[in-house]
């Protein structure tokens, strides 16, 4: 180093040598499949095994088809929501943002507005959402659970409003069918594709940018994060503007996909999405998380429910199904953290004894 | 030995499965004398104090109490048997008054069996005049200061007849006056025949305050010394095993241009007029009371907080208020108060948070990964001997003073021209303090211009060029290095500027 470590008065212990650092604590092997993510995805793997073998009619494309198809606006929700509930916050209005845009662009479709620019109208709609819930998060400083349940609320009643008893049915059937065909020669919809672009996109704005570096510290500390210059009412706005946006062009793609403009769409769908994500590992009280596991969570959620249904179970028998998974997996998830901190507790008493 | 000391542990050991927290540790504390228990973060202090307030039990060694062997199951058991510990942050309950929190648990009732309030009220009076310190009996512990709450706690241990009263680093978020007066409390107490075990990471205040010095390190018991017959120096030797030469490496350094100036900034309420440079291989120091607004000029220096008027400029251009960000592309850095909850991500791994402050530059083409930073991460953690044996490792593992230099290790990637320390050294052990002092010497050095908060007054005068003295929100003094003595700071600190006769006085 510098001449000045020389120095005697500048010496109270000798000149240190070089520290080496491991890259990480522990093994690769555990770092990847000690995770809920690898546990999901093998809960998934196990159970397209198993249903293909025991449940009638599930090994054939159609399944799978319908299973995305079905599936496919809580997959595309849950992304942006995830780098919500990172960050410590929550967005409870996005099934009703999915309604309220439906109803927009239904209505605009009818008064004769060109079917693309019905489309803008319905997702910008949406947008207008998210910088409601957005401002009165960041800059009224409410919290976000109250807002969004209010949004939630609000859009909801708006949406069946606008309507009323009503819906737009009339689409170009052209249109319709292409929302539901098949993507190449895959035997999956189309609409698979936009869920793979988009997560990739969310799951490189979350992990390997510097936005989202600021997203998880916003998590872990909000105070340390601004003092480390994340802006972070900023973020947060830009996130709940994101995840109505989504929202909004969900509610397009239903819309076209069911040929059904109605204020009621997407009803219920933001307790499906939080569900997902939680059941992805992503923690509620912000911090940790990643994109594939929210999405792995949503796609077992959506395995579940096809084979269930395809077994002859009743909904309701699926939706005790999916709630007892939420709540293993949420208990699993702090028993493991509990026996890690009291391993680590351990470790640390003996770096301690020996500094 | 003509009599059984007070309380004596002879040989206390106490493992954590295969961890040793103490291997063997001594104590001897007589009736009426005050003891000093030092050593470093880690030497078993705490673990000590916990075996003698009952929430531990040995595994093996004498303890006795007035001769009696003793066995603690319960910190209850240690509370019944005399014995009351005193904590840093105190324990009371927030929403009950003075005079409940005293009586908590054994509330004296009237023949009609009521609460008998006046009686606590009267006896609560009674006991805060005892130790100088009058506390309205009827105030929520709430709103009380730390010292204050220190007071009640004290209060209520002597009224429950505690023999042994421990002191865990009572003082390290007090103001100057507060420590005077809580040691007036203790001096009092060691009067009256108590026994007091005193912790504390200041040296002055042992030396002014103990009688006897024990010192422990890694677990063992070094030495027992008699104040009067030994020094700092000869302390800090048992304490690390090695000298510490110079606790304040202070190195000379060039004085050049004007780096930041803050003018007449005024946040109404909090602080006003606040004007100041600090210039290119420059130390100020903001000295003061806790409470005086020293932090709270800082952090809106550096944008965190807001203010209503005045101006700050960095090497000629002027900071955006209310802008971290804007502050920190113009080279400022901030190690703020409070590493656990503004300096750290304390679930997040070192080589994350030294590499938030620097994710934007680290960044290729709008995209980092854990890659980009590592080399960054293993740099500053290795310059500042972070002793950690893996860069991800939680930083809610390290001991304090390796948090503290995760947070300057953050600070200095971001190669400031400007860096604001806050506290850098509180609570930290002497041989990281010696560490963190040589460190903000040789920035200095390298034509950092560094802006340093400090409620420790050896630390101040040890370090600063210039000391600005903060008082009830004003800079009342500016005293530079040659000129500063304690008397001369803590006057300016603790008495208007129209009666502070110091020759340097702003």
């Amino acid at each position: 180093m510098s001449q000045a470590t020389l120095t005697p008065s500048s010496a109270p212990v000798p000149a240190p040598a070089e520290r080496q650092y491991q890259r990480h604590d522990k093994p690769l092997w555990r770092r990847t499949l000690l995770r809920t993510e690898s546990a999901i995805i093998l809960a998934i793997v196990l159970l397209l095994v198993i249903a293909t073998f025991t449940v009638p009619f599930f090994a054939q494309p159609y399944t799978y088809q319908t299973m995305i198809l079905n599936s496919a606006p809580v997959l595309l929700m849950l992304l942006p929501v995830t780098l919500i509930i990172i960050t410590g916050d929550i967005d409870l209005s996005v099934g009703s943002v999915l309604g309220f845009s439906s109803a927009i662009f239904g209505l605009a479709f009818q008064a004769g507005i060109p079917i693309g620019v019905a489309a803008v109208l319905g997702v910008l709609a949406g947008g207008l959402v998210g910088v409601l819930n957005g401002v009165l998060v960041t800059i009224v400083g409410l919290p976000s659970l109250a807002v969004t349940i209010g949004t939630l609320a609000l859009f909801r009643g708006i949406a069946v409003g606008l309507l009323g008893t009503t819906s737009v049915t009339d689409f170009p059937t052209d249109i319709t069918r292409a929302m539901t065909a098949p993507l190449g020669g895959l035997p999956v919809p189309v609409v698979t594709l936009a869920i793979v672009v988009l997560a990739l996109l969310f799951g490189a704005l979350l992990h390997f940018t510097p936005f989202g570096r600021g997203v998880f510290a916003i998590g872990q500390s909000p105070e340390n994060a601004a003092f480390s210059g994340v802006r972070v009412n900023r973020t947060r706005l830009i996130l709940f503007v994101m995840s109505s946006l989504v929202a909004g062009a969900t509610g397009v793609y239903f819309t076209l996909q069911y040929s059904n403009a109605i204020g009621t769409n997407g009803f219920g769908f933001e307790l499906q999405v939080v569900t997902a994500i939680v059941l992805g590992g992503v923690s509620i009280w912000g911090g940790r998380g990643t994109i594939l596991g929210a999405l792995a969570g949503g796609v077992l959620i959506a395995a579940l429910n096809k084979t269930l249904q395809l077994a002859g179970i009743g909904s309701d028998t699926i939706s005790i199904v999916t709630g007892a998974a939420l709540i293993f997996s949420v208990v699993v998830a702090s028993v493991a953290g509990f026996i890690s901190r009291r391993r680590r507790s351990k470790a640390t008493a003996v770096v301690a004894v020996g500094t | 030995m003509t009599e059984a000391p007070l309380l004596q542990l002879d040989g206390v050991s106490k493992s954590f499965g295969a961890v040793a927290a103490l291997v063997r540790a001594d104590l001897a504390l007589e009736a009426g004398s005050i003891h000093a228990l030092v050593g470093e973060n880690g030497a078993g202090k705490s673990t000590l104090v916990k075996i003698i307030g009952g929430l531990y039990q040995r595994d093996g060694g004498e303890f006795t109490l007035e001769g009696e062997s003793v066995d603690f199951h319960s910190t209850r058991d240690a509370k019944e048997a005399g014995i009351a510990v005193i904590y840093q942050e105190p324990t009371l309950f927030p929403d009950f008054t003075v005079a409940e929190n005293i009586f908590v648990g054994r509330q004296p009732y009237t023949k009609l069996g009521l609460l008998d309030r006046a009686k606590m009220r009267r006896e609560t009076r009674e006991l805060t005049q005892r130790l100088g310190v009058p506390i309205d009996p009827d105030r929520e512990a709430r709103g009380l200061s730390i010292a204050d709450q220190q007071v009640v706690e004290i209060a209520k241990s002597i009224s429950v007849g505690a023999k042994v009263i421990i002191m865990d680093e009572p003082t390290a978020a007090l103001s100057g006056v507060e420590v005077d007066r809580l040691m007036g409390i203790a001096r009092q107490l060691r009067d009256e025949g108590k026994g007091l075990i005193f912790i504390s990471h200041r040296f002055d205040e042992v030396f002014s305050l103990c009688d006897t010095i024990t010192v422990m390190r890694d677990g063992t018991y070094i030495a027992t010394n008699t104040t009067t017959e030994t020094t700092e120096d000869a302390i800090i030797r048992q304490m690390v095993g090695r000298s510490v030469e110079n606790l304040f490496p202070k190195q000379e350094t060039t004085v050049g241009e004007a780096v930041l100036e803050v003018t007449d900034l005024t946040s109404v309420g909090v602080f006003e007029n606040v004007s100041f440079t600090v210039r290119s291989g420059e130390i100020v120091c903001f000295a003061g009371l806790v409470g005086a607004g020293r932090s709270e000029i800082a952090r809106a220096v550096f944008g965190v907080d807001r203010y209503d008027s005045g101006s700050v400029r960095i090497g000629g251009k002027a900071v955006p208020p209310k802008n971290p960000a804007a502050a920190m592309r113009l080279g400022m850095g901030f190690v703020p108060e409070d590493r656990r909850k503004q300096g750290l991500a304390m679930d997040a791994g070192v080589q994350s948070n030294i590499t938030l402050a620097i994710r934007d530059s680290l960044s290729k083409f709008g995209f980092i990964t854990s890659s980009l930073e590592e080399p960054s991460a293993r740099t500053w953690a290795s310059r500042l001997q972070v002793k950690t044996h893996a860069l991800d490792t939680e930083a809610s593992m390290l001991s304090g003073g390796n948090q503290q230099k995760v947070v300057l290790g953050k600070w200095l990637a971001t190669q400031p021209s400007i860096l604001i320390v806050d506290e850098p050294t509180r609570g930290i052990d002497v041989g990281t303090k010696a560490e963190v002092h040589r460190l903000l010497s040789e920035l200095a050095g390298t034509g950092v211009a560094v802006l340093m908060i400090s409620s420790e007054l050896p630390e101040v005068l040890g370090m600063a060029d210039r000391v600005l003295v903060v008082r009830e929100g004003r800079i009342t003094a500016e005293i530079a290095r040659e000129q500063a003595t304690p008397e001369n700071v803590m006057y300016a600190a603790t008495h208007a500027p129209a009666d502070n006769s110091t020759e340097t006085a702003a």
